[in-house]
């Protein structure tokens, strides 16, 4: 069955979407990330104007967060006073990559930015997975080690105005988090991602925040930074699909309920390594494309459309 | 769903009155629906005479469909710093978004180079391409490269041969119109030549429109980027609530 998307302008089947929001699905359940990591390559892949797909991106990330963060707000895992101080950077950083991205748009250059951002960081997370779950997994083969030394005093914590984050347990200037939001914000709006990816490791090293709360924090978070890159795209690109979206969504919330079934049953560590490995498996079919000469060095888009 | 809708085309005679072109199209709107899948489009026609058939020359027919015109960007890649990145571009001024021809013999057969220029027939002609950067010198080579990749999406068609043409007087073709169409009016033209040069034409037109819900959320993304911002953020957290809450039903 084929849908044609209104915004796009391109018809694709509608299983390929559901098959593409599922896997995603799946993987935000099994692993608790986002997903917009790899939906918007994925939907590159499909022929979706990468415009279009990162603006899609971001707004089924919003859904997947939102059915994720319910459960963490039950379980009183969110910092409702750091999420919003990651927020308000966040915000800020959106709107400052929609400028860029749409300044980077007009020069034709915005694809090219797109890719290395996401041969980047997919390269970087893949890579610190890859490596933290081989550990894990000879860890506990090996028996039990020393906790890991937490508290540490870093330059961090010497800045000014600070504050007490009491279900985090920290006080500390909150000039840390809102950098941190933004440099999130920033990458949310250009690869129309949520960015827990990198958001969490930076919480866990960064702001010491502890494991418990990082993933319910980051969630909060996200939803109000991707739900505002939505909105913006929208606004000022008019390159939200909204049926692209609704196949995407639909897949999605199904998939993650298989995969959250699932990740009861499975072992984690294994199934991280899994996900190590096809994070860089997108990267390195990403990196691929801008090193080798492609066969066709011309590519034409229509002034007015995406 | 599919109609047929019988349009008399009134042509005044271009070069003689002798031969006159009588045409139908199979269907005169198209609507993109949700589950558009492209569409078949049959034109047909008839050549209209006041006195006999002239024996002295063959007669060809032409027929051309044509998507609505825009400007297009065409980009090229070089390596730069061990990437391959978009360096040089220019813009093709008018360039159709589709365009389909079908032809009764070989092209070069059948029209001649000053008649092409005059009418705009073939996909060379239909691009038009003022001036390009001063740096680029070879402007050319990015016409060709839209012409070469708009063909791969078979948007460009040159279908030699599939005119039919039964006794010198009635002709039709089939024309398969792809499933990524734009909007807009598409316009059909039909050329009867005699020697290279052209006798008779006549065009009309197909209105290509999204209709239902494809019409009803195109036109909100425009007129009310904000209302539809806030709709798909709306859906988004409809959506992600109503999973978290169907699957505690299901867990329960």
């Amino acid at each position: 069955m084929q849908v044609y998307l209104p915004i796009a302008e391109v018809s694709v089947n509608a299983f390929l979407l559901f098959g593409l929001g599922g896997i995603v699905g799946l993987l935000s359940g099994l692993f608790g990330v986002g997903g917009g990591f790899l939906i918007t390559p994925l939907l590159f892949f499909i022929g979706i104007p990468p415009v279009v797909a990162v603006a899609t991106g971001a707004n089924q990330v919003v859904a997947s967060s939102v059915s994720a963060v319910l459960a963490h707000l039950k379980r009183k895992t969110v910092d409702l006073r750091m999420g919003t101080v990651l927020l308000v950077g966040g915000i800020m950083g959106s709107a400052l990559g929609i400028w860029v991205f749409n300044i980077l748009s007009r020069q034709g250059q915005i694809d090219v930015v797109v890719q290395l951002s996401y041969v980047v960081f997919l390269g970087l997370i893949g890579a610190l997975m890859f490596q933290e779950s081989l550990r894990t997994l000879r860890r506990s083969r090996a028996g039990p080690v020393a906790p890991i030394k937490r508290h540490q005093h870093l330059w961090v914590h010497n800045l000014p105005f600070k504050v007490k984050f009491r279900t985090s347990g920290l006080y500390i200037s909150v000039i840390p988090p809102l950098m941190v939001g933004l440099l999130v914000g920033v990458l949310a709006a250009i690869m129309g991602v949520g960015g827990g990816f990198i958001m969490v490791p930076a919480m866990i090293y960064l702001l010491g925040m502890p494991t418990k709360v990082v993933i319910g924090t980051s969630l909060f978070q996200i939803i109000f930074v991707t739900g505002f890159t939505t909105f913006m795209h929208a606004a000022t690109n008019n390159s939200v699909d909204l049926m692209l979206a609704l196949f995407l969504i639909i897949g999605g919330v199904v998939g993650a309920q298989i995969g959250s079934q699932f990740a009861a049953r499975l072992k984690a560590e294994q199934l991280r390594i899994l996900l190590a490995l096809l994070v860089l498996g997108v990267c390195l079919k990403l990196a691929l494309d801008l090193l080798i000469e492609p066969s066709e060095l011309y590519s034409a888009r229509p002034v007015g459309r995406f | 769903m599919r109609w047929l809708a019988l349009l008399t085309l009134l042509f005044l005679p271009q070069t003689t009155l002798a031969e006159e072109v009588v045409a139908g199209l199979s269907q005169d709107s198209i609507s993109i629906t949700a589950n558009f899948d492209g569409s078949d489009l049959l034109i047909y026609g008839a050549v209209k005479r006041e006195e006999p058939i002239p024996q002295d020359s063959l007669l060809d027919v032409i027929i051309t469909v044509e998507g609505p015109s825009e400007p297009v960007v065409v980009r090229r890649k070089s390596r730069t710093m061990g990437i391959w990145v978009n360096t040089s571009g220019v813009e093709i001024d008018r360039a159709p978004s589709f365009y389909a021809v079908a032809t009764s013999r070989p092209l070069a057969d059948i029209l001649s180079q000053t008649e092409d220029l005059r009418r705009r027939i073939s996909t060379r002609q239909m691009i038009r391409s003022v001036g390009a950067p001063t740096e680029i010198t070879d402007s050319a080579a990015f016409t060709e490269a839209l012409i070469r990749l708009r063909e791969r999406e078979a948007l460009y068609v040159l279908r030699e041969n599939s005119v039919e043409l039964k006794a010198d007087t009635l002709f039709s073709t089939d024309f398969d119109l792809p499933a990524d169409l734009i909007e807009g009016d598409y316009r059909t033209r039909i050329f009867l030549l005699r020697d290279k040069k052209l006798v008779a034409s006549g065009e009309t037109s197909i209105d290509v429109r999204k209709v239902g819900l494809e019409r009803w959320l195109f036109d909100l993304s425009r007129e009310e980027p904000v209302i539809y911002g806030l709709l798909a953020i709306i859906i988004a957290l409809v959506a992600g609530w109503a999973a978290s809450a169907a699957f505690r039903l299901i867990r329960n």
